[in-house]
Parts: C-alpha cells; structure tokens; sequence
C-alpha cells in the first residue's frame, strides 16, 4: 500500500465542514462557559449537594479515555504487538486531544476559572487534585515527545523508552483520577480503593472504543478497508476490556451490598432510585454491555459490516450512562451524618437531592468533545496519522495472529 | 540585526518588570489587610485548640437563634431562587432516631476537625487549618473546584452560586468561591464569643479553649459524655455534642 498524500476536492471540503462542525461546538461550548462566569453557578443545575454535575461527566470520560486511547500505543511499542505499531501515532494524538477537551471542560467549571494560574502555582501535596495538577500536564509532555520519536526517524532510537514511560505515566493518571473518588472519606458511593484499578480497566474499554470509531472513519474517508485479521483481534480485545469493565463494577457494588451500612445507597443506585437504576441496568449494563459483547461475540453478528462501530458506540454510550450514575447518583444519595436517625433540615438533609441539567453545562460539557474532535481533524489533515498496515509484512513475520 | 534583538529584549525586560509591579500591586492589599487584621486583635496561638460543645437537650427545635446570628454577622443574605444553592453555614438539624421515635434538634456547622478532609484534598491549599483549629478558606486562592465540598462530612460548606451583593467587609465572600463556618473569626481574634454562640440563650453552646483545663468548655466535657459526629471518620472534631 502506498501512502496516501494528496488529498482531493472532495476530501478537501470534507476537512472544512468537519473543521467548522467542531469549531461551532467548541465555540457555543466556551460562550456558554463565559455565561456562567458571568452570571454563577446559579446558571447550572449544580447546587451544595450535587456539586459535580454533567461538566464532570463529559470531562472523566474525556479524561479516562484519553488515557485509555494510548492502550493502542502502548500494545504496539511496549509490548511489541506489530499490528498496533502503525496505529501507535493516532493512539497518541487522539489522546492529546481528548486530554485537552477533558481538562478545558473541568477548567471552565471552576467557580474561579480565572484563577487557572493559582492552581498551577499553589501545589498541596496531599490532594489528588494538585496531582493532577502535575500528571496531566506531564501527560501531554511526554505524549508529544512520543509521537515525535514515531514521526521523526532520527528519534526511533528513543521511541521504546518513551513508550514505556507514556505506559507507567498513563497508569498514575488513571489511578490520579479513580482515587478524586475513591480517597473521599464520608461519601458512600466513593472511598473504595477499587476505583482506582477500575478507571483504569475503564479507560482501557471507552479508550479502545473511541479509537475504533476513529480509525473507522478515517478509513472510510481514505476509501481504504481495515484487514479483517486486524479487525478481528482489535474487536476482540474491545470484548475483553467491556468484560473486565463489568467485573470490577459488578465485585464493586456486591462488596458494598455486603456492607449493612451501605445497603441503602446501594437499594438507591440499583433499586427505587428513579434514572439511576435505570441508567444503570439498562443504560450501563444492558446497552453499553451485553449488547455490545453480543455483537462483538455472536458469530452471525460480529462479522456483519458496521458492527464493530456500532459496538463502539454502544460501549460510549454505556460509559456516559455509568459516569452519570457514579457521579451524580453518588452524590444525589444524602450524607449519612447521623447513622440510626433521620434527619431533616432546610439545607435537605436526609433528602435524596434532585438534579437537572441545565443548557449552559451541557453546552460546556459537549465542547469538551468539539475541543477533542477540532484537535483530532486538524492533526490527522496535517500530518501523518492515518495507519498504513503493511499486510504482507505482518503476513510474513506470522504477526496477524500472534 | 543585533539592534532589533536589543530592542526586543529591552521590551520583554520592561514587560516583565511591570508584570512584577502588577503582581506586587495586586498581592500588596491582601497583605496589607492581614497584617492590620493581626495588629487589631490576638495573633492565633498553637498552645490553643479552640472548640464549641453544643448540648441538644437545651437546643429548643422552634429556635433559630444562632442561624439568625450568623447570617447577620456574616452578611449571608442571598437571593438565590433555588434553595438549594443558597449557602448555609451554619443550620439547625432535627433529628428523629429510628427505633426509639426520640427527637431532637442541633445546629449543625464545620466542625473544626483537627484532620480536615476539606485540607486534604484542596489542591491550592486555599483549604488551611489555622494554628488554634480553626479551619478556613482563604478565598483569595479558592479556584472554586468543590472537592472540599465533595470531602466534608458533614455537608458544612457551601459554594458561592451568584454574585453577592451585599457583604460584611469584615468577612470577605465571593462569587465562586467555597464557604463555610469560620467560628466567626473576625470575633475570636478580638477576644469575642462567635455571633452563633453570643446569640443562644439557652446556654447550649460553649465555646473556649479545649487545650485549657480550666476553660469552661474543658469543665463540661469531662464533666458529662459528649460525641464527635461520625466519630468512626476520626478527624478529631473541634466541635462537640452531647445529648446525641
């Protein structure tokens, strides 16, 4: 296969329509982030009990799968998967960009987003957030290095140590961001030590997912077809993630069903809590798990045409429905502030809280996506991302299949 | 050539010097207004752990008394639509224990803790637990993030959802920023009870010195049982109740 670079007519208008879809999204997204600086929080449907709303929900899952995006990468340098090394640059630059749509989202919804440079110059050591303050930076950092040892020949030499690098880094951040929940002392929903190796093995599902549609379209949009072998074991590897997904969820809430104190969340979230069970069950579990591993598996379906993407997309889905259960469901439930009474009050304790999303959040939450996606069409159009698999290579080293 | 580098470098060279007399600028009132803060009252001592017990069996459940109190000390007057979104930092809690139907009512607050979780898990540090317990918020490096928020136990803080108004200029708030009981510290370092406390007649609330045996809030705590809210978390609460 010769590499393609030359772009037509056609191709050419495609880049500006795409370019001016996430422009626009990027764009209302920011404006509705300059109203709520101006006007407040009161804007929002946030309030002193559910204090992370739907922004956090896009900006995790643009967090968590930025970093699980690198998986890709990483199988192919780290741990010298041929078929992945092609894809170890658009692994890494769909990873940038998510990273950055992520961190803009969570950045705009500070109460003080003006005050971006005390964060950065204030550092307290012992929270996971100052952090993160350090990892997501260092991510960019050494992602960027990274793609330049895979593009630049007189850097292949470095490319491995890197890539190793980029693999334990991406680790911590993912730990980073599992343990803002999971190293909260008084929420029930929260202070497990699970969560951190549960983002983790979330990132790599949601990350695995997003680089499929991606790749597909690219692919699409080259009139090129991926190799079924390759196809084959990356959907595979999906199906494997999405069950893994559904372990650590599912040893996650049995633990707390163990736990008579946690009963009552745990009744909440799976039972007589109104959209969360229903998210749950048939958001999370059925859409965004069971149907996608059924298309992913059954031999009828897995090989039909458009099935991977639509798997994809479902696992996407399903992680949307999950972050919105475990955040705002998590925080809908009332403090238990005092075990064995119930408590009322005019700032609704004991109360289950309600939440309703307004526009402007949305807004900032779905340019998160713009942000990630602008970054993904302009660096695809100008440099050299598009995998270009070299099949009779990989036929001949017997690295299809291995 | 060599000119235009000259030129630039004295133009980065005389920018930079005036962003630094900017910053000078804009730390210099903040400094200025601890510093007359302190020379006003008592600096806070590390020998002192200040506290507050709240005894439940004097705290009529009708009475509001200490809310009243706080929102005028501390000007938190808000005309937010949403209830939910107005801050409270101090409220009245009533209480119904489920297997015996006993009822009671307490105020509720920050409790002080000597291990803040709020402290932990700020990321600017603008959380910061004072030498004598108090814990505060420094608003002028609160980015508004809300862990604390997510971290507190016992639901005492409250984020600032639209611009204020009306403010005490003794205690500083601001859009964005989180909030919570600061034991009316403005008060405590002129040698004053807090407004909370000042305001109930009941004798409920004692406020002193838990490291001094002698103060009245020592003689009453070893005097009769108290509890820590969810003493289980071990954070070793500056406030204290009895009757719960």
């Amino acid at each position: 296969m010769t590499m393609k670079t030359e772009f037509n007519r056609t191709e050419e208008n495609l880049f500006y329509v795409l370019l001016g879809i996430g422009g626009l999204v990027t764009a209302v997204g920011l404006g509705a982030a300059l109203y709520m600086e101006h006007m407040g929080h009161v804007v929002t449907g946030m309030n002193n009990q559910i204090v992370w709303g739907l922004p956090h929900v896009f900006a995790i899952f643009l967090i968590v799968a930025a970093s699980g995006v690198l998986n890709v990468a990483s199988i192919g340098s780290v741990f010298g998967k041929a078929p992945y090394k092609p894809r170890a640059a658009l692994s890494g630059l769909l990873c940038i960009a998510m990273l950055a749509g992520g961190l803009a989202v969570i950045m705009l919804d500070l109460g003080r987003a003006d005050r971006l440079v005390v964060a950065m110059t204030h550092f307290n050591p012992t929270s996971v957030f100052g952090w993160n303050v350090i990892l997501y930076p260092g991510m960019f950092g050494i992602v960027a290095v990274y793609i330049w040892t895979l593009m630049e020949k007189r850097m292949y030499p470095y490319s491995k140590p890197v890539a190793v690098t980029a693999f334990i880094w991406r680790l911590l951040l993912t730990t980073g961001t599992g343990s803002i929940f999971g190293f909260l002392v008084a929420r029930q929903a929260y202070q497990s030590a699970i969560l951190a190796p549960m983002f983790i093995i979330m990132s790599f599902a949601w990350g695995l997912a997003v680089f499929m549609l991606v790749q597909k379209a690219m692919f699409a949009w080259n009139d090129m077809e991926l190799h079924p072998a390759i196809r084959s074991r990356m959907k595979n590897l999906l199906g494997v993630f999405v069950a893994a997904v559904f372990y650590f969820v599912a040893v996650y809430h049995l633990t707390n069903i163990y736990f008579a104190k946690e009963v009552a969340f745990e009744r909440f979230i799976l039972v007589d809590g109104g959209i969360y069970p229903t998210l749950f069950w048939g958001g999370w579990l059925f859409l965004g798990t069971i149907l996608p591993l059924a298309i992913l598996y059954l031999p009828g379906i897995s090989a039909m045409r458009g099935s991977v993407m639509a798997a994809s997309l479902l696992v996407i889905l399903g992680a949307f429905c999950q972050l919105y259960v475990f955040i705002i469901g998590g925080e809908a439930f009332p403090l238990e502030i005092f075990p064995g009474m119930t408590a009322s009050s005019s700032f609704f304790d004991g109360q289950i809280d309600t939440y309703a999303p307004s526009l402007p959040e949305f807004l900032l939450g779905v340019s998160g996506i713009g942000i990630a996606f602008t970054m993904t069409v302009v660096g695809v159009r100008v440099l050299g991302f598009l995998p270009q698999d070299n099949i009779a290579k990989l036929e001949a080293a017997g690295s299809l299949t291995d | 050539m060599s000119d235009s580098k000259n030129t630039r470098r004295g133009f980065l060279a005389a920018s930079a010097t005036m962003a630094a007399g900017l910053g000078f600028v804009a730390v210099a009132p903040g400094i200025r207004l601890i510093e007359a803060a302190a020379a006003e009252g008592k600096t806070a001592s590390g020998k002192v752990r200040l506290g507050l017990l709240i005894d439940t069996n004097r705290c009529a459940p009708s009475c509001n008394a200490c809310v009243g109190a706080c929102a005028t000390e501390n000007g938190i007057v808000e005309d937010v639509a949403n209830p939910r979104q107005r801050a409270q930092w101090i409220r009245k809690i009533d209480l119904v224990e489920n297997k015996t139907g006993r009822a009671h009512s307490l105020p509720m607050m920050c409790q002080h803790c000597a291990n803040p979780p709020c402290v932990d898990v700020c990321p600017t540090g603008a959380s910061f637990k004072r030498v004598d317990g108090i814990v505060l918020v420094d608003r002028h490096i609160c980015i508004g993030c809300r862990y604390c928020m997510m971290a507190c136990p016992y639901k005492a803080r409250s984020f600032v959802h639209q611009p204020l108004t009306t403010q005490n200029p003794e205690v500083p708030r601001g859009l964005g920023c989180v909030e919570a009981c600061t034991f009316c510290v403005q008060r405590v370092d002129r040698g004053l009870k807090p407004a909370c406390v000042e305001a109930c007649t009941s004798g409920a609330m004692t406020f002193g010195d838990l490291n001094d045996p002698d103060s009245d809030i020592s003689k009453r705590l070893r005097e009769a049982s108290s509890t820590q809210v969810r003493a289980d978390l071990k954070l070793d609460t500056g406030v204290r109740y009895q009757g719960i």
